[in-house]
């Protein structure tokens, strides 16, 4: 409930408006917490594949946030360029981020 | 890798259309999910042209454009594609298609692009490579009413001039702003051109790079003022209670099972209903052609044959009534979501599971509802185990055999008895078959290096009788079509090889003394020529057995289900019979399946496949059940 709670504070465009000034390190898509934005900075899938997720937006630069996980845990829904996208653990782990490390939600 | 401010890589295109003078058929592009097939519907009408292209398992549309009153025009309904690279057999179909490379297929000379406004600037991104095509193109911005009440705006006027083309806002689903291509068709059909681009000539990114793509959208987007509408804060919400923790497992359980409970509790007197009313006016027309071989042949053979299938449509309908609601409101993506973790142990993804469940009604819906499984070796493996799930098909065989042979004895009190306990155990011996199948595919000929699940979750809406209507109609068509063909011809051939030589009875027909040939090959199953007989006529539909055995057994039609029970009790074993209730969840008696796994897969090969193994793993199977109950039950 805490996370429900988190996501109604965003808006649809969150993901582009979210202050990216502050320090941030590398790491997995799959990683991220809940609520966290992390910006694309490498794809590394099979070419169909990637093919299709760069055209959904997943490109380098681009904002992803982690919205919620499925009742099992898997897949995880990111919302990239205002719409919802799930995707499994094992796609989340060939994508490589920036994570900030304190997402200024106001 | 941060060039995001860098100039926008470019290049110069020249819009003039490819094709001077008339149009006379338009392409409707969109990416998946902006309500492309909606807007085909409106502008189409009800008669529409639905078929596979050759070679590939992407469905064609076309229709005319009688919604708008043109029907000199052609429209042509292209897959959902992001993009027009060759990343997907969709996208391949639609740039043939575009090119007008596709044998059968009219080359477009126009394009209407449909975008979901309330996610435009990721859906421009499909715009950059459709301009560069050349063609005259309309602009839709779909879904504009939504974006406007959610808080959203964009100047379109501005975004016709960074697009050189005309931009319109329409509503689909309600039918808003559908003059705009009226307007737009009626322009172009004269020669001169009428819309200039601001600067006279548009730029586009580097064609076959998303990066740059997403880079121009976004720019577009912002120098045409678009504002995202506010999110949907009730799609939020719904989720959080559809995919809470413990909330979302639960519904999607009560979910699953209310879709069953009606399609059986109402599909079923339906089916049975539509069953005798086809049954009677079979009889009254019979009666009016009098009684020779001609009725024979029209009643017994092709009326009954084809009404065996007809019975079906009811339970059909219904149940794609509810795969309408899922989808359309947007709860199939998240059932989907949620099934995913566990329909992948068996190497399916969740996508998967609204179809097998239909499975156990028809196979034939469920075959067809596979569609929204856009992974292709996911899809195949999903058809290919489909029929596995015991259809309601199988039960008249197995409540025959279980009332002639199972005594009705208690196991857990009154409510759950022997015969019951062997019924639950048939659905369970499908539903294995089908996990190890599917499972020993994923692992074999549909082998994927990755299991890639990319799965949208669209916002919430509340579907509209108009489309789930157009949905039952294309479905039905579907189906009815394969039972006035494939069914029609197969139903021609079973009642000659039945009635030849002239006057011969059943048994000393054609038929008849195949299924006495074959009685050494399946004596080992505990089976006699009649069942083997019966096994040949029901090669139509599972249910076709029962009355086969009925006629043979020379049972009186009025107490037929009695004495035939009496009657097989006397001429098979236990063993004999429980071999063939195995026989049946394994094989794949039905005509209908083999035609619509024909025509999904688009080739012979996967049906014939599939009808090898099946047929084979059922003779081993009831081989196996026959000599273990004969050697080791009493």
């Amino acid at each position: 409930m805490v996370a429900i709670a988190l996501l109604s504070d965003f808006g649809a465009e969150v993901a582009d408006d979210f202050d990216l000034s502050g320090a941030w390190k590398l790491s997995l898509l799959s990683e991220l917490p809940i609520g966290t934005v992390g910006v694309v900075e490498s794809l590394d899938l099979p070419g169909e594949i990637q093919h299709h997720l760069m055209h959904m937006g997943f490109v380098p630069e681009a904002r992803v946030m982690v919205v919620r996980r499925a009742p099992a845990g898997d897949p995880t829904v990111y919302s990239i360029d205002g719409f919802e996208v799930a995707l499994r653990r094992d796609t989340a782990q060939a994508i490589r981020v920036r994570e900030y490390e304190t997402p200024n939600t106001r | 890798m941060s060039d995001c401010c860098g100039p926008i890589a470019t290049i110069d295109v020249p819009i003039e259309p490819r094709v001077a003078g008339r149009i006379r058929t338009v392409a409707l592009v969109g990416p998946p999910n902006s309500g492309k097939s909606t807007l085909f519907n409106r502008l189409t009408g009800l008669r529409q042209k639905v078929a596979n292209y050759p070679g590939v398992t992407v469905e064609q549309r076309m229709g005319r454009l009688n919604g708008i009153g043109r029907s000199d025009l052609i429209l042509i309904d292209l897959p959902g594609i992001y993009g027009l690279d060759s990343y997907s057999e969709d996208a391949r179909v639609a740039v043939e298609v575009l090119h007008g490379e596709m044998p059968g297929t009219p080359t477009p000379d126009a394009i209407l692009l449909v975008l979901d406004s309330l996610q435009l600037r990721r859906q421009l991104m499909l715009a950059a490579p459709v301009l560069a095509l050349g063609l005259p193109t309309l602009v839709l911005l779909n879904m504009s009413d939504l974006m406007e009440a959610r808080g959203g705006q964009v100047d379109t006027l501005a975004l016709a001039q960074e697009l050189g083309v005309p931009v319109a806002k329409i509503s689909a689903t309600r039918g808003v702003g559908l003059d705009a291509v009226t307007h737009f068709l009626n322009r172009k059909a004269e020669p001169e051109r009428s819309i200039a681009p601001a600067a006279g000539r548009i730029e586009l990114p580097v064609m076959g790079n998303p990066r740059s793509y997403r880079q121009w959208a976004h720019g577009v987007s912002s120098r045409t003022k678009y504002k995202a509408p506010i999110s949907n804060e009730w799609t939020k919400r719904i989720d959080g209670v559809l995919l809470h923790r413990i909330w979302g497992p639960l519904i999607f359980l009560v979910v699953v099972f209310a879709v069953f409970q009606v399609v059986f509790s109402i599909g079923q007197p339906l089916n049975d209903g539509l069953g005798d009313l086809l049954n009677a006016a079979g009889a009254k027309i019979g009666a009016l052609i009098g009684h020779n071989w001609l009725e024979s042949l029209l009643i017994d053979g092709v009326w009954r044959g084809v009404a065996s299938v007809l019975v079906f449509l009811p339970q059909i309908l219904l149940l794609f009534l509810f795969i309408g609601v899922l989808e359309d409101s947007g709860y199939l993506a998240r059932a989907a979501l949620i099934a995913d973790r566990v329909m992948r142990s068996i190497g399916l993804n969740g996508k998967a599971f609204i179809p097998l469940l239909s499975a156990y009604a028809c196979a034939v819906p469920a075959i067809m509802a596979t569609r929204t499984i856009e992974n292709k070796r996911d899809r195949f493996a999903t058809i290919l185990v489909a029929p596995f799930m015991t259809c309601s098909a199988r039960l008249p065989i197995y409540m025959l055999m279980i009332a002639a042979f199972i005594p009705n004895k208690p196991i857990l009190g009154d409510l759950f008895g022997l015969r019951a306990a062997v019924m639950l155990s048939l659905y369970v011996l499908g539903f294995v078959a089908a996990l190890g199948t599917a499972w020993l595919l994923k692992s074999s000929i549909l082998k994927a290096s990755s299991a890639p699940f990319i799965l949208e979750l669209p916002q919430y809406r509340f579907p509209t009788v108009r489309s789930l209507g157009l949905r039952l109609m294309d479905r039905g068509k579907v189906f009815l079509r394969q039972a006035g063909t494939v069914i029609l011809a197969v139903t021609i051939v079973l009642w000659i090889l039945s009635h030849i030589p002239f006057h011969a009875d059943l048994a000393g027909s054609l038929i008849g003394r195949l299924g006495q040939l074959i009685e050494p090959l399946i004596k080992p199953l505990g089976f006699n020529w009649k069942i083997g007989i019966g096994l040949l006529t029901s090669v139509m539909a599972r249910e076709v057995i029962v009355g086969t055995l009925g006629t043979l057994y020379g049972a009186d039609p009025a107490t037929q289900s009695l004495g035939l029970q009496a009657a097989l009790r006397h001429d098979l074993t236990l063993g004999g019979a429980m071999a063939l209730v195995v026989f049946f969840a394994f094989a794949m008696q039905c005509t209908s399946t083999i035609a619509i796994v024909r025509r999904e897969t688009n080739s012979w090969r996967w049906p014939a496949l599939q009808f090898v193994y099946m047929s084979v793993l059922a003779y081993v199977a009831a081989l196996v059940t026959n000599q273990v109950i004969v050697h080791f039950v009493r």
